[in-house]
């Protein structure tokens, strides 16, 4: 493209960038940093999100009436730009000023203190007075408590991120702005209860919102109570993703495989035993493998009962996406639950006779990249007898959060390995963690078990990366199986409607409801849609698979164990009752408009 | 059938009523039976002509004589040289104070009426049902000549040349508003209405609408015509319903005459219109916002640029009018560039419609030229103030306007002018108080619709204007302290300065401009505790004045609280803190002994 | 209807509604026509118009008097709702405000019957720009 160019001063000092920049952007490249809010740039997601709502980074322009927002006002040719006048700053210094009168100030006891762009604002701007406010209302909304996600929206600045994610990204549109003015608010429709609405509890929003005003659930409190409770054993699940994202709470760079690490400081915070969800990611590739294998068999037989593409079923914010929006088409996914479950359902069984616990005192935890695996684990489904076969997930942040309570120095701790039996994994399961890794595992295992040969090479590159929708054909010695991956769930919907109107011939499909997969979770530490965090997170992934001695699923010793011991082989009877699931629609559950 | 040879039209309005027009047509009525004229001469009283500096006036019939300042006096030589001898009474009739020049004639009158109807002509004309109507006024000429015989750009240079601006608010050149649609490439765009009214007490686009849709239409096709545009959208409030389905009406007999539909005039052209409803939402009238809530979304606005002339509805390249400024169109085609530019000022051409309303006597809809001054509009049109009362200030541009006052009377009616005085054009709403107002509840009043219509968006319209009424309300209750004044300022400015739209960007105008002119008031408030006005009923206080109280227990009795206590034959005391200032008390009270302190 | 397609066909509808614009449909002379308009806008039928407009045409009927009735929008004259205009033989139209259903009857019986002038005329206070 022609790009003009465009000269133009900001403090005097003059800058040239292309036509169409913002004061803001121009302003940053020059290094003068001007002051935002509402502003979000998620550049790797071609989303960049300037309502021009909060005001906060105005700035004066020569021959203009008003201040400009520099986040969404566009440069010219020999604009004049002042950054920090004292008008600007008289304006600025009010706008904060009444946000912070409609804004609680219990930021001692609030869950995003230290952590919350509004307060980190007022540190800078220091607002040491509000005017007036014995006089001044404040609006108040009725907290929303999900299984996932809590809305305090009495903490709500109306920046707005929280729809942009909900609504551009993800496609999801649970939430929306309503009411007016004063009592404007972010809310699903009619201000129903978010567990009423189609929220998917991806989670992306609570990553994105400024404030408190979205947090997730908070199980912290009652994982401490369960483990200092001594008729309880208490054991622990890591999901893949957790361990390449963790040490960024530490402040270690991006990328940093803090496996080892995350293991001892679980053993010391008292899990009597350290397993890894990777291990369930192993069995949910023998199951789903398995079942893909099988569909596809009848499928070439001309087996018209069965349809393709098969779609992936580990990640619980896009199963409850295409529950709420896509109930055409339930009989697609393939029935596996996610290794979150397999490994609830198998620990409470399996490993509790082993260990010769009773399933009512076995707490099995689960530390997730995931909001929406805190309202997975609660699902009837999942449940024995009322018992859930994963009491609860804690976040990434959560961990981290739990750690520093625990007074543990991270940094110093030796590496230390999982437990057995679940503990041990195959590079497989590892690369769950991002887009593209399911499909990959499911295929070194499907190869191999279909056409009966050693796989040629363990490395599917064309299966990685970070493009939103990517397709690769894969030579099934002879066979071409064509394979369809989408992360996020705005592409998942593209890719849907395509099959819906029978546009592409996929035999498999992975989805991740999160960009990147679960490395870019909504319960990883937040990484400001700077996708160079996610690439690192990425890397580190497949950093770890390369390193395993086994990297295929169905070689994993323990998993060839489990179904010699007690499920017998995939999809067995056994394996059906523990291992797979099935959906529901809920579609009449959601209220629409 | 008596059929009088000669009528006597007195003006009864307020004006003239004051300079004794009543007496003077009781004159004139005695002197016409004093002389035994009453089969040959009747005397009728009249509303306001409009000559209010020139009253009384008389205008006789049918020989179309206008005297102006007649006194009673006059009357026996008003009938006996004019009724009986036929000749006309010289020295009462007007003359033109520039030119010295005496006018005979009411028709030559015109001249010197104070308003003149472009955007109004057909309202109150025709059957605004009827096509035919529409069409012997000269309807849809317009739309043909330029379809037949000329080209976009010669259109938009017409609208351009003759200084059309929008009359929705800020003013913007239409013709270059229509040359940037064009000059936008897209094989789709949009020509939209806007008609979201909804300043309060303004209605001249529902009146154009319900009286004139014709020229709506006509000018919409005009413009799809110069823009390249094929669809026309009318955005309207679904509390006009009476619009709505005349519009409808409207747009099915022009669908009938093949004056929209494919192929109009033979020349290719297709263009045709539909209707979008809105729920009345002050701020969709502002363009983007409107564009919004057209594409189902949430009525808020949205930074410009990109201006809807570029990107708007559903993207496309979308020209924005509203109701006033279409109205214009059709005149402007037919009549001409010249004669358009010879009515206003220099920079505002044409007229302006206002919903003249509040303490005026000829509450109405008027169509001025631009560039009259609201002393002509209040005191001439507008009739003067209401029962004698003194004018105190006016509102103009609803409440996104400002304030103005005695100072600002001999401000000349144009777009730039308004905005040095502290006021702006605004779609039109025209609101006269006089000294029974109090200007800090004025003020509280303007911002409390503001804070209702502010669409939350942005922190200091959503936030700042709730902060800003709660000042003012605070102050009306006698809480004020003294350097709210000062906070009021500086909230207000930065409000201006810093808003994301117009809304926001001007509500805090109503606040500003009454500080600016009236901050006696507000001290008297702040300072004084008291509400000069007597309107702001926290600072009124009922009392009992021992002297004329004669224990009645009449008041006792009617305070619905029982806030008034006493014996029976002994004074009476009202207990301040019960008091809710309800007034019954005063009204019970037959010996003057309640009053309000 | 038949569909306008050229600037002829435009100017032959205004020709057959000229002079008298009311008239023209009616075939009726137009000398001699009586035409009365009713101010019909959302404020005059708040006001009351509509009884006002009503009453004329049954009252018009009931007295054997021959005239046209038409509804047009708003005059302008909020002040003095429900207005009417009317225009008898060769004079010109005289505007009426306040014209409740009493009013209406003295129109009728006094003006447009006897053209006997009553008060409450409002007198055009603005220019036109077609004439």
């Amino acid at each position: 493209m022609n790009m003009e160019m465009v000269k133009l001063t900001i403090d005097k000092k003059e800058v040239e960038v292309p036509e169409g920049t913002t004061i803001y952007k121009a302003a940053r490249k020059a290094g003068i940093e001007i002051p935002v809010l509402c502003y979000m740039d998620l550049g790797d997601l071609n989303i960049e999100h300037k309502p021009g709502g909060c005001r906060i980074c105005v700035v004066e322009v020569e021959g203009r009436r008003n201040l400009a927002p520099s986040c969404s006002t566009e440069v010219y040719e020999g604009m004049k730009v002042h950054t920090h006048t004292i008008r600007v700053l008289n304006a600025r210094q009010t706008v904060m000023e009444l946000l912070l009168s409609d804004h609680p100030k219990d930021c001692l006891i609030c869950p995003k203190s230290g952590n919350c762009d509004l307060q980190e604002l007022a540190i800078k701007m220091g607002v040491r007075e509000i005017h007036n406010q014995d006089i001044a209302e404040v609006s108040t909304y009725r907290t929303d408590f999900s299984p996932a996600i809590i809305r305090d929206m009495n903490k709500c600045i109306m920046c707005r991120r929280c729809e942009t994610m909900c609504n551009e990204l993800q496609t999801v549109g649970a939430l929306s702005a309503i009411n007016r003015g004063f009592m404007s608010v972010v809310a699903p429709a009619f201000e129903m209860d978010l567990e009423d609405s189609v929220c998917t509890y991806c989670g992306q929003c609570v990553a994105v919102c400024p404030t408190g005003a979205l947090t997730e659930v908070d199980h912290t409190h009652r994982l401490i109570r369960d483990l200092s409770n001594p008729a309880k054993t208490v054991i622990v699940q890591t999901a893949p993703a957790v361990r390449a994202a963790l040490g960024e709470e530490f402040g270690l760079p991006p990328g940093t495989l803090v496996t080892g690490k995350m293991v001892a400081a679980l053993r010391r915070l008292g899990f009597k035993y350290v397993f890894d969800t990777d291990f369930s990611a192993d069995l949910t590739i023998m199951e789903e493998g398995t079942e893909l294998l099988d569909r596809l068999t009848k499928h070439l037989r001309g087996d018209k009962s069965v349809r393709l593409p098969i779609l992936t079923s580990c990640c619980p914010g896009w199963v409850n996406f295409f529950e709420a929006q896509f109930t055409d088409m339930l009989d697609i996914p393939s029935t596996a639950r996610s290794p979150q479950q397999m490994f609830g359902a198998i620990a409470k069984t399996y490993f509790a006779d082993k260990i010769r616990v009773k399933r009512d005192n076995l707490i099995v935890v689960s530390i997730m990249p995931c909001l929406a695996k805190k309202y997975e684990c609660t699902r009837d489904e999942f449940k024995v007898d009322g018992n859930p076969d994963v009491d609860y997930s804690i976040s990434t942040r959560e961990l981290a959060h739990l750690i520093k309570k625990a007074n543990i120095e991270f940094n110093t701790l030796p590496d230390e390995d999982f437990d057995l039996p679940l503990g041990e994994s195959t590079g497989a399961g590892v690369i769950f963690g991002a887009t593209g890794g399911v499909i990959e595992a499911a295929i070194r295992t499907a190869y191999e078990l279909y056409t009966n040969k050693k796989l040629p090479r363990i490395d599917f590159h064309e299966l990685r990366g970070m493009d939103g929708i990517r397709e690769a054909v894969i030579d099934f010695d002879g066979l071409s199986i064509n394979i369809g991956i989408a992360h996020g769930l705005g592409n998942a919907r593209k890719l849907l409607e395509d099959i819906r109107n029978g546009k592409n011939h996929y035999h498999a499909i992975e989805i991740m409801a999160c960009p990147g997969g679960c490395i870019g979770g909504g319960g990883q530490p937040l990484h400001h849609g700077n996708f160079g965090i996610l690439k690192k997170r990425m890397e580190a992934i497949y950093r770890e698979d390369a390193t395993k001695s086994i990297r295929k699923s169905h070689e994993n010793p323990y998993i060839i164990k489990l179904y010699e011991e007690f499920l017998g082989k995939p999809m067995s009877e056994r394996s059906h009752k523990l291992l797979h699931t099935h959906y529901v629609d809920k579609s009449k559950k959601i209220i629409y408009i | 059938m008596t059929d009088f040879k000669i009528h006597l039209l007195v003006c009864g309005g307020t004006n003239c009523r004051s300079s004794r027009s009543s007496i003077l047509a009781e004159q004139l009525r005695a002197e016409i039976k004093n002389q035994g004229l009453d089969d040959y001469a009747q005397v009728v009283t009249t509303g306001c002509f409009g000559y209010c500096e020139n009253g009384p006036v008389i205008k006789v019939i049918p020989d179309n004589t206008i005297y102006t300042q007649v006194r009673p006096e006059d009357a026996e030589e008003i009938v006996t040289n004019h009724i009986v001898k036929g000749r006309k009474v010289n020295r009462l009739l007007y003359k033109d104070p520039r030119t010295d020049k005496i006018i005979v004639d009411a028709r030559e009158m015109e001249t010197y009426k104070k308003q003149i109807r472009i955007a109004l002509r057909n309202c109150g004309v025709i059957d605004p049902e009827s096509i035919d109507e529409y069409i012997a006024k000269d309807g849809y000429t317009a739309l043909g000549k330029v379809l037949t015989t000329m080209s976009p750009e010669e259109v938009i240079q017409i609208i351009k040349r003759s200084g059309l601006r929008g009359r929705g608010g800020a003013g913007f050149l239409t013709g270059l508003k229509w040359e940037l649609t064009r000059q936008t490439p897209g094989k789709e765009k949009y020509v939209v209405c806007n008609a979201d009214e909804g300043d309060p007490g303004a209605f001249m686009d529902r009146s154009i609408l319900e009286g004139d849709p014709h020229s709506i239409i006509e000018a919409m096709a005009i413009n799809g015509y110069c823009t390249g545009a094929s669809q026309g959208l009318v955005y309207i409030r679904a509390e006009y319903p009476l619009a709505i389905d005349r519009l409808r009406k409207a747009i099915h007999q022009a669908q009938e005459y093949g004056m929209l539909g494919a192929d109009i005039f033979s020349t290719g052209f297709d263009f045709d219109i539909s209707l979008r409803f809105g729920a009345g939402a002050f701020v969709c009238g502002e363009e983007t916002a409107l564009i919004h809530s057209m594409e189902g979304g949430r009525g808020e606005p949205t930074m410009k640029p990109p201006f809807p002339s570029v990107k708007g509805f559903l993207g496309k390249p979308t020209n924005v009018n509203n109701v006033e400024t279409f109205a214009n169109v059709p005149a402007i085609i037919n009549k001409g560039t010249e004669w358009f530019r010879s009515i206003g000022t220099e920079k505002s051409k044409g007229t302006k419609v206002f919903a003249l309303a509040g303490k005026v006597n000829n509450v109405g809809l008027i169509e001025v030229p631009m560039g009259i001054t609201l002393r002509e509009v209040i005191f001439e049109i507008g009739g003067g103030i209401k029962n004698d009362k003194k004018f105190k200030g006016v509102q103009i541009g609803g409440p996104s306007g400002g304030c103005l006052t005695e100072k600002h009377l001999d401000v000349p009616i144009d777009y730039e002018s308004l905005v040095d005085a502290g006021a702006m054009m605004g779609s039109g709403g025209m609101i006269i108080m006089d000294e029974d107002d109090c200007m800090v509840d004025v003020a509280k009043f303007f911002l409390d619709f503001t804070v209702d219509e502010s669409c939350g968006k942005c922190t200091p319209c959503r936030i700042g204007n709730k902060r800003l009424h709660e000042l003012l309300i605070n102050i009306t209750k006698g809480n004020g302290k003294e350097e709210d004044i000062e906070r009021l300022i500086n909230l207000g400015n930065v409000i201006k300065d810093t808003s994301l739209c117009m809304l926001g960007q001007s509500a805090p105008n109503p606040v500003l401009s009454i500080l600016e002119n009236f901050i006696e008031e507000y001290e008297a408030h702040i300072r004084d505790k008291k509400c000069p006005a007597g309107v702001c009923k926290d600072l009124m206080k009922y009392e009992i004045v021992a002297e004329n109280c004669v224990g009645c227990t009449a008041c006792a009795r009617a305070c619905p609280v029982g806030a008034i206590t006493g014996e029976r034959k002994e004074v009476h005391y009202i207990d301040q803190s019960l008091c809710i200032k309800c007034g019954a008390c005063m009204d019970r009270c037959k010996f003057n002994a309640v009053i309000i302190n | 209807m038949a569909k306008i397609t050229n600037l002829e066909d435009l100017r032959k509808i205004r020709q057959k509604m000229q002079p008298e614009t009311i008239s023209g449909h009616t075939g009726k002379d137009a000398a001699k026509l009586i035409r009365i308009k009713v101010a019909m806008a959302t404020c005059s039928i708040a006001s009351g118009s509509r009884e006002t407009l009503n009453y004329i045409v049954d009252e018009l009927d009931k007295r054997n008097l021959e005239a046209t009735v038409t509804q047009t929008g708003c005059m302008g004259y909020c002040y003095a709702e429900p207005t009417i205009e009317v225009t008898l033989p060769d004079r010109e139209p005289v505007l009426f405000g306040y014209v409740d259903v009493k009013k209406a009857d003295e129109i009728i019986e006094k003006y447009v019957k006897g053209g006997m002038l009553v008060d409450g005329i409002i007198p055009v206070n603005y220019k036109r720009i077609d004439e």
